[in-house]
Formats: C-alpha cells, structure tokens, sequence
C-alpha cells in the first residue's frame, strides 16, 4: 500500500518482523457470515490506526451445502505498526467456526499460531460432512499440537448471550459471529464503539436482531476479559498493536471496486464530461456497477444492460452522443465485448473498459484471482486493433488509474482498458483521501465551429496527438457518418482502396504508439537502475514483490523491483531500464504473458516466475525465486 | 432543440453525396426515398436526427441520410442506439435493421429495447433472406426455401417479426411495403408515437429471393390480399368486397362477404389501434386463406425507457450537493494528526 504509508527503510523492516504485524483469518461456512466479520474486523483495525490489507477468499456457490469444506468462506486480513504489503502468507490466529474451516484453513498456520474452535460445531455429523474419518476428532485426538488450540462452544455461549432476546435457534446462531469478533476486538484492543453503531443503523428496522447482536458482540468481548484463559494458551491474549506510521492526513478503507468507482468519477469530471455506464453483472467486476448506481448526483448514469455485448455498445453509443462511456466486465465478459470494442477503436471514440480478472479459461474460477488476460487486453481482438492498457496495482492505486484511463480515452479518441483483478477488486486497504486539487484537469472541447461556406466537416481529420474531433450529434453545421467499415483518411466515408486501408492502420497504430510520449517515464519502484537482477511486475503482484525485494536488499541482495502501470503502450524508457539489469524475474499469476510481450518488445531475457493457483503469491515464494536468481 | 417550429426541408435535404450502392431494383432503393420524403413532413432538423444500423444491406442506410449516422456492428444497433438516446434523450433516434440482423444475431437486443420502450422507430427490412452473405436462408425464411446452406430446403419454421414485437411488449407495431405509396403515412405514425416504433417493411430482394412477396404485393393481387388498417375503419379489404369479423365463440378472426357496402352487416369489425388482442390475432393471421394486414396494426403509448431514467436520475439527485472532494472522503474515516514516531 504505497499510497497509504511512507516506506520503511530496509533497517525498519529488518528490525522488527514479526511482532508489529499479525495476520488473522477467519473461517467458517458460507452462512456463518465471514465477510461481515472480516469487514468489520477490518474497519476497526483502520480505525485504531493500523496499517493493513485484506485477502476475502470466498467460494463461488451462494450457499454451498452446510458444513462441506467446498462452502467453507475465509477472509484474512493482515495488520500492523509497519507497512502493510500483502494479506500475509502465514495466519498467526485461525478463527474456526466448524470443522471444515478448520481442516481447509489449519496447513496454512503459522507453525505455533492460535486456533479458535467453535467445539459446539464439532459434532460427529460435522466431522464426517468434512472428510474426517469416523469417530476422529481433531480438537481432541492431538493432531493439531504442533499449534496451540483454544477451544470453546460458541454456539453455547451466544445462545446464552441473546436468551432474553426471543430469537429463535436459527436466527440466534446468526449472531455467533458477532461473538467471535467481540473475542478478536478484545484481542486486538478494538473500540466496539463503531460496531455497536453499524449494527443499530443494520437493523435499524428490527432493533431486537440490533440488540441481539450487540450483546452478543459484547459477551465475546466480556469473554475475554474475564475468562482465565491465558495460562493455558499463551496466544489468547490481549495485544496491542501500535499505529503504523503514516502521512499526516485524512484516511478512510477502500476496495478496488469503489476506488475504480471514484476514480471514474473524478476522471469523468476532470474531463468535464458526464459518465454514462453500461454493466452486465459478472463475479468479481459488478460491484462497480453497484457504486456507480449510487451516484447519480455526480452525472453518472447508470445502465444494466441485457448482456455483455448491450453493455458495452450502449457506452459507445453515450460517447457518441458525447457522454463518457464506460463499461466493465470480468474476462469471459470481456471476451463479448471483443468486437465492439473494435468499433470503438475503428470509429474513435472515447470507451473505458474495466476487467477485473479471475481465474480462466471459461468460466474458470470466479471468485478466485488470476492476472492472465493481459494477452486478451493487449492483442484479444480482430484485425490491427490497438488500444492502450493500464493495470492498478492496489485497491487505493485504482483512483489514479481510473482517472489515467478517462484522460487518455478523452484526449485521444480512443477505447481504454483498465486492468484490476479480483484480489484488488474486493481487497481493502487504508487511503489516504487525496486533495482533488492536487489533480490537474483535462477538460474536452467538443468540435462545435461548422466549416465556412463551401468548406467541409473531416471527422477523421486528426491533431498533433493523432485524436480525431469529438463531435456530439445535435450539433448544426457537422454532420457525418461513422461506422466499423474502413473509412478514407479524412471524410470519414466507407474506402476500400489498398493504400488507404494502410495509411488509416498505420494512423490507429501512430496514435496509440505515441501515447508513450504522454505518460509518465518508467521509475524504479524500489533499488536503481543497473543491479544485478530486476523483478518486474504489474497489478495485484505490487505487495508481495515489493516485499520479497525489500527483505532480498536488507540480505544484501543485489536486487530492484519496477512495477508497471502502462502495459499498452509501454513507457518510452522501459526498453533502456530492463537491458540495466543483468537478469530479469516476472513473477505473474498466469504462465508468463507480461514475460512475453517483454521479450517481444525489447529482446531481452525476461524470466518468468508463475502462479495460478487462484491464490496471491507469498512473498516468500518471490523471495525464494530472488535467491534462485541471484545465486 | 427545444424550438418547436416545424423545420422546413426538401427531400434532396435529406441525400448526402455519396452513391447508392445496392443492386439494381433493390427494395432498399424506394425504403431510402420514402424516409427521404418523409423526413421534410416531420418538420425535424437534420442535425438532431441519428440513423443507427447494424449490418446487412440495409444497414449501409446511414452513409445516404445527410444526418448523423452510425453504422455499427452485426445485431448490435438497438443497443448503441440505447446508449444514444440515453446520453441524449433529444435526439430523434432511427434504427435501420433487417430480418437476420434483428431477429437473428441482434433478437436479444430487438426484443429488449422493444420491452424497456426506448423513444424511437425501427425499420425493420425484412426480405425473408441473407442477402450481403450471399443468399443464405433467414430467421423469417420459409420452410422449405432453398439457399447455399440449405440445398435441400430449409426445415426451420420462421420468426414472425411482428409476432416477436408484440410479445416483447411493442407498444407500436406497423407494416408496409417497400414500393407502396403508404409507407410514408406508417412512417410518419410510427414518429408520432413517442416510444419504441417497430415497423415491419416487406423489402425485395431482386437477387436472392426475388417476388418472394409478389403473391400480395402484385398490383394484380394487391387488393384482394392487402387489408390497410386505419384506425376507427372498419377492417375492409378487395375493394370493400370482404371484411374481418370476430368469431367470439373461438376467439378468431374470419373473413366475411360485404354485400353492398354494408360492413355493419357483416359485422366486420372496427380497427381499434389501442387493442392489443386483435393485434396479435392480426399479425398471426396465416396468409392465404387470409390477407396480409398493413398500415398500423398496434399503437398504445406508454412511459418511455430514457425519460423514466432522466426523470429517476434527477429524482435521486435533488437536494445532494455533488461536491467531488466529500464523495471521496465519505465513509468511516480517521485523521492522523502526525507521524507517530516522528517523536
């Protein structure tokens, strides 16, 4: 999270590893409401000032059947006094609510990390649904003691807690999750206040479930406070984790989803535009859709297409008739859209293509992570089809990206793709709220002056950047036709001739090319030009690489780190940088597209370091591939 | 745009100067001039008028009106002119289409911009054939027709467009002919009606499947088998000769004799465009043993698509200051006066 936090020095991180960060994770059934608790978890550990980042890692079923390990929902969140980077690769504290969290989530346990078991949920019909073998139990047949254990009937005690409520047994186990966070807030030293607040204006229409719950929140904080526990499990007690350092200034969390969402916003503004946006809902890209419905004093309009195809067709309408259109999509998504957007390259026009990647091919994995439509985002379309591409690299690096991607779709007629994924997607992180003055505007001017008599309207003719006039329809004097045929040079009109056919793929191309000359020069994220091996990255990537080659140059590895924000095209001095270093790493979760599109562009010896788990890389494992390299 | 003057225009207005290209005796040719004689009569500018297609020969449409025009791509006009109308809700919106682009590649948009009742008119040339692919059969081809992809005769049974339209809620539908000197007067009904307008226009392929529709549209035939509606008339065709009655016991539509002009008589029945029954029974009605109803069949306003968003969007804007810098300050936020081990 650069954004967020001043960078520690190689001695600060070196220093102290462990005891300023703790990573939590906690695991239940689908049902048992994980994402609210993690959530909630998350905004109070923002709230004390810790810095932090968040991995929601939930199934793609909507209820998958009780108690199976394949319903099992997990968020980890990852805090601390110092720079936080990545959700963390090992949980210190497992939070198990059954025993199918328990067994899919307990290998990835900090050896010596703390288990909390719901006892109450490990009955034998639980056991069995996961996978134990017959008569087995983990919580007491000492196959768990290379960790320590704490466990306790949470069901039990939040029944006790909402007795005098009148719930009935179903909705009374609802609140077992309001108890588990009351025990990891007194924990962690967590003000309740703000829950206890969220939970009244939540059930502000049944102020007995509000109640319910805050006194279940309650009596799992009490739990921990009174209850003699320490003795018996050193890690069952109360730490504080002091604030991380950070720059003076207002913060507040945000997700990838309502960063693009500002973003596009904001960018919309700066252009002076209004935003006209067309979604179809896809896991994990529709909770854009879903801010952007809520914001609809800022000029925004929001569209729910019938499909994929209307999505994006309705936003190349709207930037016809002179809004900005935008529309989002995850990959199979992105696929539909393929041919239009080449309308929108062949007719010039303004279009911001959002895609939060997930696991592919197909359907692949919807909930999980994957950063492997890069081909699909630089080459993924019929004929010379050139579109700029851009990558956040983090939930709060989203704002500025979603404004780059108004500004060069405005100032140079053309579509743009905006990279994310589902980790940055549904990740949150602290922000640093920026002071919008701070961003310079790049206000539209849309042709209005009609040709003197005699004279005639070019809508292909182009200005020094390459862009060809935005015409809004409605405008006397300026009429034309536009179309997905090829068109000549300058009118616009349908022309098949060979060299015309040339000189029109040769202007899309120029035009894009020179964008390198309007972004910002390639930087060095971490180290300098020149050293003896260079990890080079883009998207979600950012955290566990900026690790891996923090913790590699406090070794005394000779080591860099740049991280890419233009994919398409590449900055101008890229080629130089990358033929500095001696060997070069790609860590991506795909099987190597940035490595090869690097060694297409430059001919160098780009190595790739691969993942497609559906899960984010451990810093650990880039270290490991440091090492390797450098070894 | 709000000046509601009527516009003075020639037909010549309304031609740009690029050459037509469709074959020789294309139905498509007497479409084109009777748009552009019906533009002058609709008292509207040029510049405020978009004609939107997709892909097909009718489709080249917009290269000929001298307005704005976007010829987009394979099935997907509905849903850019969509995005047109809803980023300017002013713009007087025409979507140029044919049978395989509408009902084939493009049914899922057609019958969605038709449901959410978009403000605009949608000609639809059907000549029952792909002609731009050279010739294969269509959506609305015949069982039975012969094409490069079906040499032995079709098997498929075909959409019926106005069929499609009224069941995906169409509060407009309307017929013509491509060389008929009504089409002007379908047009300008179907740019009366505020809302999605679908007209159905029966447009020869000379190339392809030619005279495919001369058993109603020869002069010969024409008025045994062509039943003009008008609203308030009674449903008269071959000269006043025969009528349409309804069967109350089965709920069906009947040609009667009309002896001597006494249509009350026969109880032929009075065209009530707002009668949404009988418009399904009129499109549906088997050609044959029945003529071919023309003119419009089904005309019944209701709230457009862009006028219900524009009229949310302010709804839900009132009062709300759109300060850009508290929007991205919302939330539960924090302060941090100072670095804390700046000490």
């Amino acid at each position: 999270m650069a954004t967020a936090t001043r960078e520690l020095t190689p001695e600060e991180a070196h220093a102290h590893p462990a005891p300023e960060s703790i990573v939590v994770r906690f695991a239940g059934d689908s049902g048992d409401g994980m994402q609210l608790t993690g959530g909630q978890f998350t905004l109070s550990t923002a709230l004390a000032g810790n810095d932090l980042a968040t991995f929601p890692d939930f199934p793609a079923e909507i209820r998958a059947p009780q108690g199976t390990t394949f319903g099992v929902s997990a968020f980890q969140i990852n805090f601390g006094s110092t720079a936080i980077e990545t959700a963390g690769d090992q949980p210190d504290v497992l939070v198990a609510m059954n025993p199918a969290a328990l067994k899919t989530n307990v290998d990835a346990l900090k050896a010596g990390g703390l288990i909390i078991a719901d006892e109450g949920e490990f009955t034998a019909r639980n056991l069995a649904k996961a996978g134990y073998a017959e008569g087995g139990n983990p919580l007491t047949d000492g196959s768990l003691a290379k960790w320590q254990l704490f466990k306790l009937n949470i069901s039990q005690l939040t029944l006790d807690a909402v007795k005098p409520f009148g719930l009935g047994n179903k909705e009374a186990l609802r609140c077992k999750n309001m108890w588990t966070l009351g025990l990891a807030l007194w924990m962690f030293d967590r003000d309740r206040a703000p829950l206890v607040d969220w939970l009244k204006t939540k059930f502000a229409k049944a102020p007995e479930l509000a109640e319910a719950n805050i006194a279940a929140l309650n009596a799992g904080h009490a739990f921990g406070e009174t209850a003699e526990i320490g003795g018996d499990v050193a890690g069952l007690q109360q730490h504080s984790v002091a604030p991380a350092p950070a720059e003076p200034g207002l913060y507040r969390t945000v997700t990838g989803a309502e960063a693009i969402s500002l973003g596009l916003v904001a960018g919309s503004k700066l252009a002076g535009v209004d935003m006209f946006f067309g979604g179809y809902p896809i896991t994990p890209a529709s909770a854009i859709l879903h801010h952007l419905s809520r914001l609809k004093e800022y000029g925004v309009t929001t569209f729910q297409a019938e499909d994929e195809i209307a999505a994006v067709a309705s936003a190349i309408g709207a930037s016809y008739a002179g809004k900005l259109g935008v529309t989002s999509s995850s990959g199979p998504g992105i696929a539909l859209k393929g041919e239009a957007i080449g309308l929108a390259i062949m007719t010039e026009l303004p279009l911001i293509v959002v895609n939060s990647q997930r696991g592919g091919p197909s359907t692949g994995l919807p909930t999980k992570t994957e950063q492997s439509d890069l081909y699909q985002a630089v080459y993924g379309r019929n004929g010379d089809a050139p579109m700029p591409v851009i990558a956040a690299r983090s939930p709060a690096d989203a704002f500025d990206c979603a404004i780059e991607a108004c500004r060069i779709a405005t100032q140079f007629m053309t579509p743009v793709m905006l990279l994310t994924d589902g980790y940055i997607a549904n990740a949150a992180e602290p922000w640093k709220v920026p002071d919008m003055g701070g961003y310079a505007p790049f206000p539209v001017a849309f042709r209005t002056d009609a040709p003197a008599e005699g004279g005639k309207f070019l809508p292909y003719a182009r200005d020094p950047k390459g862009a060809r006039p935005w015409v809004k329809p409605g405008t006397p004097g300026l009429l034309h036709r536009i179309g997905g045929i090829e068109k000549k040079i300058d009118t616009g009109n349908i022309d098949y001739a060979p060299a015309n056919h040339q000189a029109m793929t040769d202007a899309r191309k120029d035009k894009v090319d020179g964008i390198a000359a309007y972004i910002p020069s390639q930087d060095v994220t971490l180290g300098e030009k020149g050293s003896k091996l260079v990890v080079i990255g883009w998207g979600s990537t950012f955290g566990p690489i900026h690790q891996a080659v923090r913790r590699a140059r406090s070794k005394g590895l000779d080591v860099s780190h740049i991280h890419l924000r233009h994919i398409w095209p590449m900055p101008g001095n890229l080629g130089d940088l990358l033929r500095s270093y001696g060997r070069i790493l790609v860590p991506e979760m795909n099987t190597g597209q940035l490595k090869t599109v690097l060694r297409d562009q430059y001919l160098v010896d780009a190595r790739p370091l691969n993942k497609v788990s559906g899960q984010p890389f451990r810093i650990a494992e880039i270290e490991a591939a440091i090492e390797s390299a450098l070894a | 745009m709000n000046d509601m003057t009527p516009f003075v225009s020639k037909p010549k207005d309304w031609e740009t100067d690029q050459e037509v290209r469709w074959c020789p005796g294309c139905g498509d040719y007497a479409v084109l001039k009777a748009v552009q004689r019906t533009m002058p009569e609709l008292g509207v500018k040029p510049e405020n008028t978009v004609f939107v297609s997709g892909i097909g020969c009718s489709s080249r449409f917009p290269y000929y009106m001298e307005t704005y025009g976007f010829h987009t791509i394979h099935g997907r006009a509905p849903a850019v002119a969509t995005g047109i109308k809803l980023a300017n809700p002013d713009l007087d919106v025409w979507i140029i289409t044919g049978d395989g682009d509408a009902l084939s590649i493009g049914g899922n948009h057609t019958m969605h911009l038709l449901r959410r009742n978009l403000d605009c008119q949608i000609l639809l040339f059907n000549n029952e054939i792909y002609g731009l692919t050279k010739g294969q059969y269509s959506p609305t081809s015949r069982v039975g027709t012969r094409s490069p992809s079906t040499p032995f005769g079709s098997v498929d049974r075909p959409a019926n467009p106005c069929a499609f339209a009224l069941g995906s809620g169409a509060r407009f539908v309307a017929r013509g002919i491509d060389v008929h000197k009504n089409l002007p007067t379908v047009l300008k009904a179907a740019h009366a009606h505020k809302g999605a307008s679908f007209v159905e226009i029966f447009q020869n392929c000379i190339v392809y499947n030619d005279e495919v529709f001369a058993p109603f549209t020869e002069k010969a035939q024409a008025g045994a088998k062509q039943l003009w509606l008008e609203n308030g008339k009674p449903m008269l065709f071959d000269g006043g000769a025969k009528g349409l009655t309804l069967d109350v016991n089965t709920l069906t539509l009947k040609v009667v004799d009309v002896t001597d002009g006494d249509w009350q008589a026969a109880a032929v029945i009075v065209h009530d465009e707002t009668n949404r029954g009988i418009a399904h029974m009129l499109v549906e009605m088997p050609f044959g043993a029945y003529p071919v109803a023309l003119g419009t069949i089904y005309n019944s306003p209701a709230p457009t698509f862009e006028s219900a968003v524009v009229e949310q969007n302010a709804k839900a804007s009132e009062g709300k200051a759109a300060d850009l810098q508290t929007l991205i300050g919302k939330g539960q936020t924090w302060m941090v006066d100072k670095e804390p081990r700046a000490e």
